[in-house]
């Protein structure tokens, strides 16, 4: 009786994993497809480019604040965090390389892409889901009007804009942060402070690779919020479950591709 | 109107962009240094160049004169082939000597190019012949208690393997505080060659 | 099985079948839309009227059978010929549909913008005829968040005439509504129809509106089309299932309940269960 019991409750928890498995792959290929759809469909944005200005508006304007108080704050603790170490080394001149090369690198286009995630990702998503729920995206099919064209097309490369000046925004300003700390506060010479700098942080390998982080960055958060948006059921609970799943999905893809991407600008 | 604020806006966060890029590529980055596309490319073979990477600055009378672009393997002769990107304002002659340095005790790996007497100039293209290896701290310190063990006369016939060494080195108490001084001498040079900058 | 169009007929639904994931919604539907006229189809919620919207919008694809418009197939069209086929097309939503990021004006303006290449000077002129004709153009700054329900829909319904149309569909107008904002729309279908001399098509299962204003009505149940008839017919029917709805009778062909088992086995079946899983608890 109770290993029959046990039985059904494996063979159903077995079920759910397979059945949660390939509603993942069934969204990762909609995703794709919709991200296909979205490039196809992006003549409208060309045509208009206002319709993109406006989302850049909403997407990156409205991101900024965010983005450079926390900036401040990593490049500050950054600074302390490598003065602290670095001094027992006797190297605290260094403290500019390692704040500068750990932004442009990795935490600049990183923590850029997690802050957009959170905060115009969110956003994207509950818009188009709400327009999706209130039949604001069937009006405008009704109208010949494509909502991909119209509504997705301009949201995904108002993202793809606005996520590399978001991430230059966010290492430049971490960069000044870092400098307060180090310079004013700690006594760092601020010549060795930039010569340094500048001597370890190459401008293509380091700087451009970290633009071209936060660009692809930019694609993938962009297009997880759009498509968790379009897809939401149109229900209350369907759109705030669409907005989490867009944070978590995002992030865990930004982290994931980072890996990828420095793997691969490592090895080159 | 709504929309020309909202223009005005998007203009302010795009220029904001531009201007942290172009601080970034001047202020952080070395875009005013590195003078892409303005150098001249010369090979120098090396037995064994230690840490040196890609991108290690090369360097003349201490001033940094172009980058090592490359780094490969040549199979027939069993020698790395790294070739260095010199900046072309800088000419030098042809029997220019290259040699691997290291910066500090433990620091980065660099090549030290000191110019020769020759009149002909180096080319793109060229081969520098005279180079010299880098020096890898392991292989110097077995080198220099080998040849304390070779001095010593009392010492054993040795086939040069290093326990053998340090077997003769325990037999003999003075080398045994020759080696310990000069270990001591390293170390105090690498503390002293650290702990230079540190004054603020 | 296909028939020829009739040219008198500017939408026609030839023997229609659709359904979600096995569940049929509709089973071999015939329908017809004559030019100029109020038609109207009613039936219970759930009946799929929307649905039927839907599919003469080229918005789904049917299982079977086929819906022309203007003679064209429409599931057959490639997308650009749906969104030529939908141009002739306004519609007007259950929830209005306006477009919350935009005024009243942009709303009704919206499709001028993106279909036409009119001047601005000629948008505005056109836009506030629009709302003139529905009664709002005093509310064209207006955020849609700052309308009544009513208000809403009428701009909703000024968009839907902002281009014109051959067609204009209404999906649920009367629902929601207080009686004065219900009679105004009711008003503005008759006289939008017969002013633009478009065919209008109303979604709706309000009797005493819809039987006011409707040339023809069609009765939609069980998938397929229960009745037809002008509204007189209608109300001197002796069908069934039309009686119980134009009166709007509890219980009758259509049951009260939802298909359930039956009630003493389910509520005796419970405590019997719940014995059970006591017992075995116990054990």
């Amino acid at each position: 009786m109770i290993r029959s019991k046990l039985l059904t409750s494996a063979i159903r928890t077995l079920r759910n994993i397979g059945s949660r498995f390939t509603e993942r792959i069934w969204r990762m290929g909609a995703g794709a497809r919709l991200f296909g759809l979205i490039v196809v469909s992006s003549g409208e944005c060309l045509r208009r480019p206002r319709l993109v200005v406006r989302e850049v508006y909403f997407t990156g304007v409205m991101s900024l604040i965010i983005i450079l108080v926390s900036a401040f704050f990593v490049g500050m603790v950054l600074g302390l965090q490598g003065y602290n170490t670095l001094q027992t080394y006797g190297s605290s001149e260094a403290i500019g390389v390692l704040v500068a090369l750990s932004l442009v690198r990795e935490l600049g286009p990183v923590i850029t892409a997690l802050l957009f995630a959170g905060r115009a990702g969110t956003a994207i998503t509950a818009e188009i889901g709400l327009m999706k729920a209130t039949e604001q995206l069937s009006a405008m099919e009704m109208m010949a009007v494509s909502p991909i064209a119209r509504v997705l097309a301009p949201r995904f490369w108002a993202g793809v804009i606005a996520m590399p000046i978001l991430a230059a925004l966010f290492c430049m300003v971490g960069v000044l942060g870092g400098y307060l700390v180090a310079v004013p506060l700690i006594g760092v010479d601020a010549g060795a402070f930039w010569s340094q700098m500048q001597a370890s942080v190459d401008w293509q390998h380091d700087i451009l690779n970290g633009m071209f982080k936060s660009v692809v960055f930019g694609v993938a958060c962009t297009i997880i919020a759009i498509f968790e948006g379009y897809d939401a059921p149109p229900t209350a609970e369907g759109v705030s479950r669409a907005t989490t799943r867009t944070v978590v999905t995002s992030s865990l893809v930004v982290l994931g591709l980072d890996f990828i991407l420095t793997s691969f600008m490592i090895n080159i | 109107m709504e929309r020309s604020t909202i223009d005005l806006w998007v203009g302010i966060f795009v220029a904001l962009g531009v201007a942290a890029l172009l601080g970034l590529a001047m202020k952080v980055g070395n875009l005013t240094t590195s003078n892409i596309g303005a150098t001249y490319t010369v090979t120098a073979n090396f037995e064994n160049i230690g840490g040196l990477k890609p991108r290690a600055p090369v360097k003349s009378a201490g001033v940094v004169v172009g980058r090592v672009s490359e780094i490969k393997f040549d199979a027939t002769t069993f020698e790395a082939v790294v070739s260095l990107s010199v900046d072309k304002r800088y000419v030098f002659p042809k029997d220019t000597f290259a040699s691997i340095f290291t910066a500090g005790l433990l620091g980065e790996q660099y090549i030290g190019l000191e110019a020769g007497g020759d009149d002909a100039k180096l080319q793109n293209g060229d081969k520098i012949i005279k180079t010299q290896d880098a020096v890898v701290l392991e292989k110097m310190i077995s080198q220099f208690l080998y040849n304390k063990a070779a001095e010593t006369p009392k010492a054993p016939e040795t086939s040069g393997s290093t326990s053998s060494v340090v077997d003769a080195l325990g037999a003999n108490p003075l080398d045994n505080t020759t080696v310990n001084t000069t270990i001591n001498t390293l170390d105090n040079k690498g503390k002293t060659d650290i702990a230079q900058p540190v004054a603020p | 099985m296909t028939q020829t169009t009739d040219p008198q007929n500017i939408v026609e639904i030839d023997n229609l079948s659709f359904g979600y994931k096995g569940r049929m919604l509709h089973q071999g539907i015939n329908m017809a839309f004559p030019r100029g006229k109020v038609v109207a189809i009613m039936g219970g919620s759930g009946s799929g009227k929307t649905t039927l919207l839907r599919l003469i919008g080229g918005q789904l694809k049917p299982n079977k059978g086929q819906v022309r418009v203007e003679g064209q197939v429409v599931h057959q069209q490639s997308r650009d010929g749906i969104y030529q086929l939908r141009r002739k097309m306004g519609m007007l939503f259950q929830q209005g549909a306006l477009f919350t990021d935009l005024s009243v004006y942009e709303n009704v303006a919206f499709p001028m913008r993106e279909h036409t290449d009119l001047p601005e000077s000629m948008i505005h002129d056109l836009v506030l005829m629009k709302l003139n004709a529905v009664g709002l153009r005093g509310a064209h700054q207006l955020m849609p968040t700052e309308l009544s329900g009513g208000m809403g829909r009428r701009v909703s319904l000024a968009r839907a005439i902002a281009l014109d149309p051959d067609i204009i569909m209404y999906d649920e107008p009367f629902a929601g509504l207080d009686p004065i904002s219900m009679g105004v729309i009711c008003d503005l279908i008759r006289t939008l129809n017969d002013a633009l001399g478009a065919t209008s098509i109303i979604v709706s299962h309000d009797v005493k509106e819809t039987f006011s204003i409707a040339d023809y009505v069609y009765f939609v149940a069980g998938g397929t089309v229960a009745a037809e008839g002008t509204p007189d017919d209608l109300r001197n029917s002796h069908l069934p299932f039309v009686h119980q709805f134009v009166h709007g009778e509890k219980d009758g062909p259509v049951p009260f309940h939802y298909a359930a088992a039956d009630y003493k086995t389910e509520l005796l079946g419970f405590e019997q269960r719940a014995f059970e899983h006591t017992r075995q608890l116990q054990e």
